[in-house]
């Protein structure tokens, strides 16, 4: 941080790498800046192409023929696409909040110095780290049981905590809440409870920020549990979506053929191809738009993880 | 501080205080016991016959032990090798550019002159990281399909024929090492980047004094004060050397059987044989797998303490 305010000062500009080495960075960092780009902006272009340009011509960088039609038939489609963008939501939702609160009180307690059961706790949350059940044997327990298979459970609850997570909480609580202002309000005669919720939290916004992100982005993100545990299709997320009609060309037709319109008609004049990468845009538009605003704080939460290893 | 304090600084009591916090901390002791706890115990089913169908408990305590019969069989199938192979040697390759280029594109973005540039390259160069290997293997799917991709398209336009990517076996190894470099670059940079923006400026204030050019600054200050940061990360990655991302094997090869040879890693053969129902094999391969983890994080976390304790995890 400090190079930045002494960059006009003269030593710093004596400092400086060359101009032509300048340059030379530049064109580098704007090549890999592009490379990073254009896929995304290669999917939003084939979301908006014609589906029948596509069947000629195939995909393209920019759109030859421009046309919403994708969007249009996801519209019209209806149901299973919103109730998909529900599941998304109402899983990243509460997902977050449940998670939030989980670490959050976990990594409170840890921070609390004189607590009796402190010792207990720090391996309870510490040894998960080291080692785990592996994916077999916690589909099992999940799925028989926990019984969490075909429902909205098993798309939060596994992902709800992290140990990393709550040593970040743990770390932040020490580092920045002061022990006078806890012992003054048991003193008041406060409850552990009300300190929590009343005191810790709401000056605690920056963990809750960085937390609350890393969770939000994964819930948004994640798929993997819908592959395992979820089969019922009322109960996909955009993600279940777009895996289910990227593996398979036909499930939106297939859909749509309960509505009463016949099965080949519909193949036939559905935008498959656009179909598909206009989910992809519609699951990484939030995503691409919301992160750039968050970059600081995710930064300073990775930061934290390097530094404590 | 507190009233209730022995001679030795030792509270000796349990307070109502040690109460509310132990219910305050329950619900997520709760969940750390149902969904890391159980499946630690649960690994006893590889060395069972296990039965999916039916009660959990019943069967668990039920089917029959056959000692190592699962291992034996995991062994005996082709696949294990093919396996180890990947898993291994893409984890080595990984773990070697995985550092060496994050640190190289860090030390040269905090060269830049324009310090805005530079964050908006940043940025742009994060978005990956944030997309899910789904919307990857979509975007990688634009470009690698045999009839539409544009990679194909290139080809004709060159007058080449067009090819069946996601049959080529020989190209995906290359394809998977730039994935995973594209999704993680951002990450990687930004870790690196932490370190250098957190060094003292005097050692450099010091150099140009001295007449230091720019490489030998980075040679002799900037690398060796980052150096306690790469063989940490190094180690971190050594010790998760068993595992490997199944978004990027499953997800982006599509699971296309003529790219088996060369996608098929630890995770993506343990999901396979769960979803197949060759329960035996998939629970013996996961718990191979959560066993050797777990031995090289301790043996990865032994080396950081003799290389410097302070970054030791234990």
């Amino acid at each position: 941080m400090s190079t930045q305010t002494s960059y006009d000062s003269g030593l710093d500009k004596f400092n400086r790498i060359g101009r032509g080495t300048n340059v030379i960075f530049h064109l580098i960092f704007i090549l890999l800046a592009l490379l990073c780009l254009i896929p995304v902006v290669v999917v939003l272009s084939i979301s908006l192409s014609d589906e029948s340009s596509i069947r000629e011509s195939g995909y393209h960088i920019l759109p030859t023929v421009l046309s919403g039609d994708a969007y249009n038939y996801i519209v019209k489609q209806g149901s299973m696409m919103t109730r998909a963008l529900g599941v998304s939501v109402l899983v990243t939702a509460a997902g977050t909040l449940i998670g939030v609160l989980l670490t959050t009180s976990m990594g409170y307690v840890l921070s609390r110095p004189n607590y009796k059961l402190n010792g207990l706790l720090t391996w309870i949350v510490f040894i998960p780290m080291i080692f785990n059940g592996g994916l077999v044997s916690s589909y099992y327990i999940n799925s028989s049981l926990l019984g969490l298979k075909n429902t909205i459970w098993a798309l939060i609850l596994p992902l709800a905590v992290s140990s990393f997570n709550v040593i970040i909480c743990r770390t932040f609580f020490k580092s920045t809440i002061p022990d006078g202002l806890i012992e003054s309000a048991e003193i008041d005669g406060a409850g552990q409870f009300r300190i929590y919720f009343t005191i810790v939290l709401p000056i605690s916004l920056p963990v809750l920020a960085t937390i609350g992100l890393f969770l939000c982005f994964s819930y948004w993100n994640d798929w993997f549990q819908s592959l395992l545990y979820i089969d019922d299709q009322n109960l996909y997320s955009l993600q279940a979506l777009l895996n289910s009609l990227m593996s398979n060309v036909d499930a939106l037709a297939r859909n749509a053929s309960t509505m009463g319109v016949s099965y080949a008609q519909l193949v036939a004049t559905m935008p498959k191809e656009s179909a598909r990468m206009a989910v992809a845009i519609i699951i990484v538009l939030p995503v691409a738009l919301a992160y750039p605003f968050f970059q600081k704080y995710f930064i300073s939460g990775l930061t934290v993880g390097a530094v404590k290893g | 501080m507190d009233a209730r304090v022995d001679r030795k600084g030792k509270r000796t009591r349990w307070r109502k205080h040690d109460t509310e916090l132990t219910l305050l901390a329950l619900p997520t002791a709760i969940w750390y016991v149902l969904f890391c706890f159980l499946p630690m115990f649960g690994v006893i089913i590889a060395f069972k016959d296990f039965r999916i169908h039916g009660n959990f408990v019943h069967n668990v305590f039920n089917s029959a032990w056959v000692g190592f019969k699962n291992f034996e069989f995991l062994f005996k199938s082709n696949d294990a090798w093919i396996v180890i192979r990947n898993t291994i040697g893409y984890n080595i390759i990984f773990i070697i550019l995985g550092i060496a280029v994050p640190v190289t594109l860090a030390l040269m973005v905090g060269q830049l002159h324009s310090r805005k540039a530079a964050k908006v390259y940043q940025t742009m160069m994060f978005l990956p990281y944030f997309l899910s290997w789904v919307v990857v293997s979509a975007v990688v799917w634009a470009f690698l399909s045999y009839d539409k991709g544009i990679f194909n398209q290139f080809l004709s336009d060159f007058g080449r024929s067009p090819k069946n990517w996601y049959m080529e076996a020989s190209y995906w190894p290359y394809f998977l090492v730039f994935m995973n470099m594209w999704k993680g670059l951002g990450y990687g940079m930004v870790i690196y980047l932490a370190t250098i923006t957190s060094m003292d400026s005097t050692y450099y204030e010091a150099a140009v004094i001295d007449g230091a050019t720019k490489w030998q600054q980075t040679r002799y200050i900037t690398l060796p004060l980052m150096k306690f940061v790469i063989v940490l990360m190094f180690i971190l990655a050594v010790g998760h050397i068993f595992s490997t991302d199944f978004g990027l094997f499953f997800q982006v090869p599509r699971d296309s059987n003529s790219l088996y040879n060369v996608t098929t890693t630890v995770d993506v053969l343990v999901f396979k044989q769960l979803k197949t129902a060759t329960v035996g094999m998939a629970s013996a391969s996961s718990f191979l797998q959560s066993v050797l983890g777990c031995a090289m994080i301790l043996t990865a976390n032994w080396v950081v303490r003799r290389v410097d304790p302070d970054s030791a995890m234990i």
